[in-house]
C-alpha cells in the first residue's frame, strides 16, 4: 500500500484544471477569553465551475463557519489563522476592502438560513433588489428595476411587479427565500454559498426551492456550496458532498457514491440515524450516534470522531494525526479514517419482510376520541371594526387514538396541528364538538378548570427544549416539582421518583443538579420528556419534538419515545412535518390541511396508494437521503389560503394538481371510507385516485 | 392611517376624561378639605366653613366636577389663590416660556443624539463608541443642579459672559437670547447623554441583524450600509424614547427653572403646589397630561410611518 501522502496527491490531480474556489489547509480560529479556539484546523477542498458541493454534518461541526470564512465575514472574533482561500485563483487574504466589496454580491453571493430576518424589514423588496445591479453593473434605477423584475420571474414568483412594491413581512417564507435567491443571482455570480436555505420552510415549499436551485444552477452555470443538516436536501441539489465533523472534512466525494457506499464511520452514523423509506418501528430501531461533538478547546492528536466511533481502535486512531486517504477505484472519493480498508462494507438498512416483529393486536381501548371538533376564533370587535373575520382553525375533526399507540398528525404550518394540541391540552376550548379523554369530556373544559386527574392524564413535549425549561431551575427541581404537583407526593418521595424518571430517559443521576444551559439539545429534550412523564400520563402530546435536533440525536429521542411507549403503554399524539419520522414512529396518521383532516388511516394505508392528492404532494416533496429512491416531485404552487376565508368546496382545491373541475371549488368533497377504516376526503373516487397515483409513480 | 388617527383621537378624549376625574378626586374629593388646604393649619373651623360656603364647596362632588369640567371647556380655568389673578392670566405665559426653552433644547437634542448615537453604535467597541459612551454617561449622571451651578460658576462668575438669572426681563443688561443659553445648556447636557445611549443601543442591535449582513455581503460600502439599511431600523426603536423627552422637557424642568429663576411652567407648578393653589395645579396637571397624550399619538404615527410592518398588515 502506498503512503497516505501520495494517495492524497493523486486525488488532488484529478480535480478540474481551474477551480472557482480552492481552500488550502485553511485554519479558522475564534479568539475568545478562554483562548484561541481552532474550530476548523486544516480544511482543503476545491470547487470547479458549475459544480455543487454539499456540506453536511451535525450542528457545531463548522459548516457555517466555513461558509462565512469563504465570504470573509467571520465577525470580530473569527480569524483565518493559516492556509489560503483562493477565489478564481486569487488569495482572498490579499484582497483589500474595496476589492472584496467588488466581488461580494457580484461574483460571490450568499443565500441565508432565515430569509425573513435576512431582508431589511423597512425597505421595499424592489429597492433591496435594485441595489445589486446599481452597485455592481453601474446601471441606473430603471434598468436595475427591469433586471430585478426579470429575476423575480426567474425564481418563479408570480406578479414580480407587485412583489417589488412589497415589504418582506408581506411575503410568505417561501416567497422571501425566492427573493433572497433572486438577489444572489442577479449579478450572475460564479459561486453561490447557501447556508441551510430551506431549514424552517415547509416540505412542499422546500421541494420547490430545491428544484429551483438545481434548475437555475444549470442555467447560469453557477458553482454552489450548499450547507445543510438534512442529507436528503443535499442529494437533490449537489454533485459532490463533504461530510464535516469537528471542523474537518471526514469524507468527500461524488454524492451518489458517498451515500450509496459511505466509508467514514461518521457518514455511516449519520445515514443510519435517519429512518429509511418504508421502515417502521416494528422492523428496526434507529441507530443514533452516541455522545456529542466534543469541545474544540481541546483538540485530540488523532481522530476527532474516535470518542464516538464504534470502530475505534485507540492504538491506531488516537495517537497520530489522521491523513485523508483516497478510496481506491473511486475517483475523487476520499475519507479521513486510518481504518478505512479494515472496515466492514456498509449496508443501509433495508426492510426485510420476515424481520418485522408481528403487529400487536389492536388494543381496542380508545384513550382519545375527537368527535366533530370545531375551533373558530372570533376576534373581539372594536368600536371601529365590529365584525372582524372569523378564523376557522379546526373544522369537523374526527380522530381517535388507542392506548399504547401513536397517532401522528402531519401537515404544513398553518394546517391546524397546533390548534388541535391547544384544544387537547385545554389552553383553548372547543367551539363545537367533543373531545373525550378516557371517560371525561374535556373539549370545553379549559385547563384551569380541569381536575387533577385530567391534568395529569395529558402532558406535552414541545419543539424547542431551550425555551420550555426554566433556565434558573435545576433539572431535578423541574422534575420534582412536576411530580409533587401532579401526584401530590412528598418531597422525599419526589426525589426518588425523579431519579427513577432520569434513569427512564437514559440520563445519568448527576443531572439532577445541572441547569438547562449545561445540557445539549438532546439532553434537554430528554429532561422535557421526563417531566412530561411525571404524572404518568395516559396521553402525551409531542409537538415537533425532534425537529430542532440533529439527526443523530433525533434517532435517540425517537428510540426513547418508542421504548417509553412500550414500557408505559402511553398513547402518543405526535405532531410533525417530517414524513419519514412519522412513517417510522406512527401507528395511525392524520393528514391535515387548512384545519381539516383530509386523510386518515393506519400508517401503511396512508403511505400507500390511494393517496389524497395533498398527501401525495407531501410525500413527493419529502427529501429522501437514499440514492435511487428519489421521487417524481409534485410541486404545489401558491400558499395555504387564509383561514378567514369561507371555502365552500374542497380546502385544497386552490393548489390541487389533480383538481377535476368546478365541483372542487363549489362542493365539499365526500369522505371515502374503506372497510379497513382508511378515510380520504376527495371528489375523485378511490379507485381512480389509486390509478392516478400508480401512473405518477411510473 | 385615517381610521388609526380617529381611534387614537377617541382614546385621547377618553384618557382626558378619566384623568380629569382623577385630578378632581385627588384635589377636591371631600368638602371642606379644599378650604382647609387653602387656609392652612392655623385657620379656625369658622373660617374654613365660611370659605367652603363662599366657594360652594359643600355641594356634592359630582355636581362640582361637572361644573369644573364645564368651566374648563369654556376656557375658564378658575382663580389662582397664589397669584391672585385668573389662572388664565398666568398659565399660558408660563407655558409659553417653558415651551420656548423646551423647543430649543429639543431641537438640539434630536439631531445630536441621532448623530452621536449612530456614530457610536455603528461600530460597537470602537474608540469613537467608547469616547461617546463615556461622555454620555458622565453628562447624564451629573444632576441638573450640579451642572447648573458648575456652568454658572464658569460663565457667570468667572468669565462674566452670561447672566446668572434668566427672568426673561428685556429691560436689563442681558438680551433674552443670552438668558436662554445656560438653562438650555443644562437641560441638553442632562438629557442628551441618555438619548444618545438609547440610540446607540438601538443601533448596536440593528448592526447585528442578519439583514445588515445581507447588505454587507451584497458588496455595499459601510456608509451605504449604515445610512441606507441601518439608520431607519434604528430609528424605529429610538423614536419612542426621543418623543418621551418632550414630557421631561415640558414638565420635568423644575430644577433648571428654579436655579435660573426662570418664569416657567414647572416652577409655577411648584410654587402653586406649595401654597395650596388648587385651581392652578389642576389646570397645569391637565395641560401636562394633554401634552403627554399628544406626544404619544405623534410617536405612534411616526412609528407607523417608519415601520412598514405596522403600516401594511
Amino acid at each position: 500500500m502506498s503512503s497516505p501522502a501520495t494517495l492524497r496527491k493523486t486525488a488532488a490531480v484529478t480535480v478540474a484544471a481551474k477551480p472557482i474556489l480552492e481552500l488550502r489547509d485553511v485554519k479558522i480560529s475564534y479568539i475568545t477569553r478562554a483562548g484561541r479556539i481552532d474550530v476548523v484546523p486544516a480544511l482543503s477542498f476545491s470547487l470547479a465551475k458549475g459544480e455543487a458541493l454539499g456540506l453536511v454534518g451535525e450542528s457545531g461541526c463548522g459548516k457555517s463557519t466555513v461558509a462565512y470564512a469563504i465570504m470573509k465575514y467571520l465577525g470580530g472574533a473569527g480569524r483565518i489563522t493559516n492556509g489560503q482561500i483562493l477565489f478564481n485563483g486569487q488569495d482572498m487574504a490579499s484582497m483589500s476592502e474595496d476589492q472584496l466589496r467588488q466581488i461580494r454580491g457580484s461574483k460571490l453571493a450568499m443565500v441565508y438560513q432565515d430569509p425573513m430576518s435576512s431582508l431589511n424589514p423597512t425597505m421595499r423588496i424592489g429597492r433591496q433588489l435594485e441595489e445589486v445591479p446599481m452597485l455592481h453593473m453601474k446601471v441606473g434605477r430603471e434598468e436595475a428595476r427591469q433586471r430585478a423584475i426579470r429575476f423575480l420571474g426567474e425564481v418563479n414568483l408570480p406578479d414580480p411587479e407587485l412583489i417589488m412594491e412589497r415589504y418582506p413581512h408581506q411575503l410568505s417564507g417561501g416567497q422571501q427565500q425566492r427573493v433572497v435567491i433572486a438577489m444572489a443571482l442577479m449579478a450572475e455570480p460564479d459561486l453561490l454559498v447557501m447556508d441551510e436555505p430551506t431549514t424552517g420552510l415547509d416540505v412542499t415549499v422546500e421541494a420547490a426551492v430545491l428544484d429551483l436551485v438545481a434548475q437555475l444552477r444549470h442555467k447560469h452555470d453557477t458553482a454552489i456550496i450548499f450547507i445543510s443538516h438534512n442529507l436528503g436536501t443535499v442529494l437533490r441539489v449537489c454533485d459532490r458532498v463533504g461530510v464535516m465533523y469537528f471542523g474537518e472534512l471526514v469524507e468527500e466525494g461524488p454524492i451518489k457514491e458517498v451515500f450509496a457506499n459511505p466509508r467514514h464511520p461518521y457518514t455511516r452514523g449519520l445515514l443510519d440515524s435517519i429512518p429509511t423509506m418504508g421502515a417502521d418501528k416494528h422492523s428496526r430501531r434507529l441507530s443514533p450516534i452516541a455522545g456529542q461533538v466534543p469541545s474544540a478547546l481541546a483538540r485530540p492528536v488523532g481522530c476527532g470522531f474516535a470518542s464516538r466511533c464504534s470502530f475505534c481502535e485507540p492504538a491506531t486512531c488516537t495517537t497520530v494525526p489522521i491523513p485523508t486517504i483516497a478510496i481506491p477505484g473511486e475517483a475523487r472519493h476520499q475519507a479521513k479514517c486510518v481504518r478505512l480498508s479494515e472496515l466492514p462494507p456498509h449496508r443501509r438498512f433495508q426492510v426485510v419482510p420476515g424481520e418485522a416483529t408481528a403487529e400487536i393486536a389492536k388494543s381496542g381501548e380508545t384513550v382519545l376520541g375527537i368527535d366533530h371538533l370545531y375551533k373558530i376564533y372570533r376576534p373581539s370587535g372594536t368600536i371601529f371594526d365590529s365584525k372582524p373575520a372569523e378564523v376557522r382553525a379546526l373544522t369537523d375533526i374526527e380522530l381517535s387514538a388507542e392506548r399504547g399507540r401513536t397517532l401522528a398528525i402531519v401537515g404544513e404550518s398553518g394546517c391546524g396541528k397546533s390548534s388541535l394540541a391547544k384544544v387537547l391540552t385545554g389552553i383553548e376550548v372547543a367551539t363545537q364538538g367533543k373531545v373525550k379523554l378516557i371517560d371525561w369530556e374535556i373539549g370545553h373544559v379549559p385547563v384551569e378548570k380541569r381536575n387533577q386527574a385530567q391534568k395529569k392524564s395529558i402532558q406535552m413535549v414541545f419543539q424547542n427544549p431551550d425555551s420550555t425549561l426554566n433556565p434558573s431551575h435545576t433539572v431535578g427541581f423541574a422534575i420534582r416539582r412536576a411530580l409533587q404537583r401532579l401526584r401530590g407526593i412528598s418531597a422525599s418521595q419526589a426525589k426518588t421518583q425523579a431519579a427513577e424518571l432520569l434513569r427512564l430517559v437514559n440520563l445519568p443521576m448527576e443531572f439532577v443538579n445541572r441547569r438547562p444551559r449545561q445540557l445539549s439539545g438532546g439532553q434537554k429534550q430528554r429532561v422535557a420528556i421526563a417531566r412530561a412523564l411525571a404524572g404518568d400520563p395516559a396521553l402525551i402530546i409531542a409537538d415537533e419534538p425532534v425537529s430542532a435536533l440533529d439527526v443523530s440525536v433525533q434517532a435517540a429521542i425517537i428510540n426513547l419515545l418508542i421504548d417509553l411507549q412500550d414500557k408505559r403503554d402511553a398513547t402518543l399524539v405526535f405532531i410533525s412535518h417530517d414524513l419519514s419520522v412519522v412513517r417510522f414512529l406512527a401507528d395511525h396518521v392524520a393528514v391535515m390541511y387548512l384545519g381539516r383532516v383530509v386523510e386518515y388511516g393506519t400508517v401503511e394505508q396512508v403511505y400507500a396508494p390511494p393517496y389524497h392528492p395533498y398527501t401525495e404532494a407531501l410525500l413527493s416533496a419529502a427529501p429522501v437521503a437514499e440514492v435511487g429512491k428519489e421521487r417524481e416531485r409534485i410541486i404545489l404552487e401558491g400558499t395555504i389560503p387564509s383561514a378567514t376565508k369561507q371555502i365552500p368546496g374542497c380546502p385544497f382545491a386552490s393548489r390541487c394538481p389533480r383538481k377535476i373541475g368546478s365541483i372542487c371549488d363549489d362542493q365539499p368533497p365526500p369522505e371515502h371510507v374503506t372497510q379497513q377504516g382508511h378515510r380520504i376526503a376527495c371528489h375523485i373516487p378511490l379507485g381512480d385516485l389509486a390509478k392516478l397515483n400508480t401512473r405518477a409513480a411510473e | 392611517m385615517g381610521a388609526f388617527a380617529a381611534r387614537r383621537l377617541a382614546a385621547l378624549i377618553i384618557t382626558m376624561m378619566v384623568v380629569s376625574m382623577l385630578i378632581f378626586a385627588a384635589f377636591e374629593w371631600t368638602p371642606g378639605q379644599v378650604a382647609s388646604k387653602m387656609l392652612g393649619p392655623f385657620a379656625t373651623p369658622e373660617q374654613v366653613e365660611l370659605l367652603t360656603e363662599q366657594m360652594g364647596l359643600n355641594r356634592p362632588a359630582p355636581v362640582r366636577y361637572i361644573e369644573w369640567v364645564g368651566n374648563v371647556l369654556k376656557g375658564d380655568l378658575g382663580y389662582s389663590t397664589y397669584f391672585k389673578t385668573d389662572v388664565n392670566n398666568i398659565i399660558w405665559d408660563r407655558l409659553g416660556n417653558t415651551l420656548l426653552l423646551a423647543s430649543i433644547a429639543f431641537a438640539i437634542i434630536v439631531p445630536c443624539s441621532i448623530i452621536f448615537g449612530v456614530a457610536a453604535g455603528m461600530r460597537e467597541g470602537s474608540k469613537l463608541d467608547r469616547t461617546i459612551s463615556v461622555l454620555s454617561i458622565v453628562t447624564t449622571s451629573v444632576p441638573e443642579f450640579a451642572s447648573g451651578v458648575f456652568l454658572a460658576t464658569i460663565f457667570v462668575i468667572i468669565l462674566e459672559w452670561l447672566p446668572g438669572a434668566s427672568t426673561l426681563e428685556s429691560g436689563g443688561d442681558w438680551s433674552i437670547a443670552s438668558q436662554l443659553v445656560l438653562p438650555v445648556a443644562v437641560m441638553v447636557l442632562f438629557d442628551l447623554g441618555y438619548v444618545v445611549r438609547m440610540v446607540r443601543a438601538a443601533m448596536v442591535d440593528v448592526m447585528m441583524k442578519p439583514y445588515i449582513r445581507t447588505a454587507v455581503l451584497k458588496g455595499l460600502g459601510f456608509r451605504k450600509v449604515v445610512l441606507g439599511h441601518a439608520l431607519r431600523n434604528a430609528m424605529v426603536v429610538s423614536l419612542t424614547v426621543i418623543l418621551l423627552q418632550i414630557n421631561y422637557l415640558v414638565a420635568g424642568v423644575v430644577v433648571v427653572e428654579t436655579i435660573f429663576a426662570y418664569p416657567g411652567f414647572g416652577h409655577m407648578i411648584l410654587e402653586s403646589a406649595l401654597s395650596k393653589d388648587t385651581a392652578t395645579v389642576e389646570a397645569a396637571t391637565l395641560i401636562i397630561v394633554l401634552i403627554v397624550v399628544i406626544t404619544q399619538i405623534a410617536g405612534d404615527l411616526g412609528y407607523m410611518w417608519l415601520n412598514p410592518r405596522i403600516r401594511f398588515k
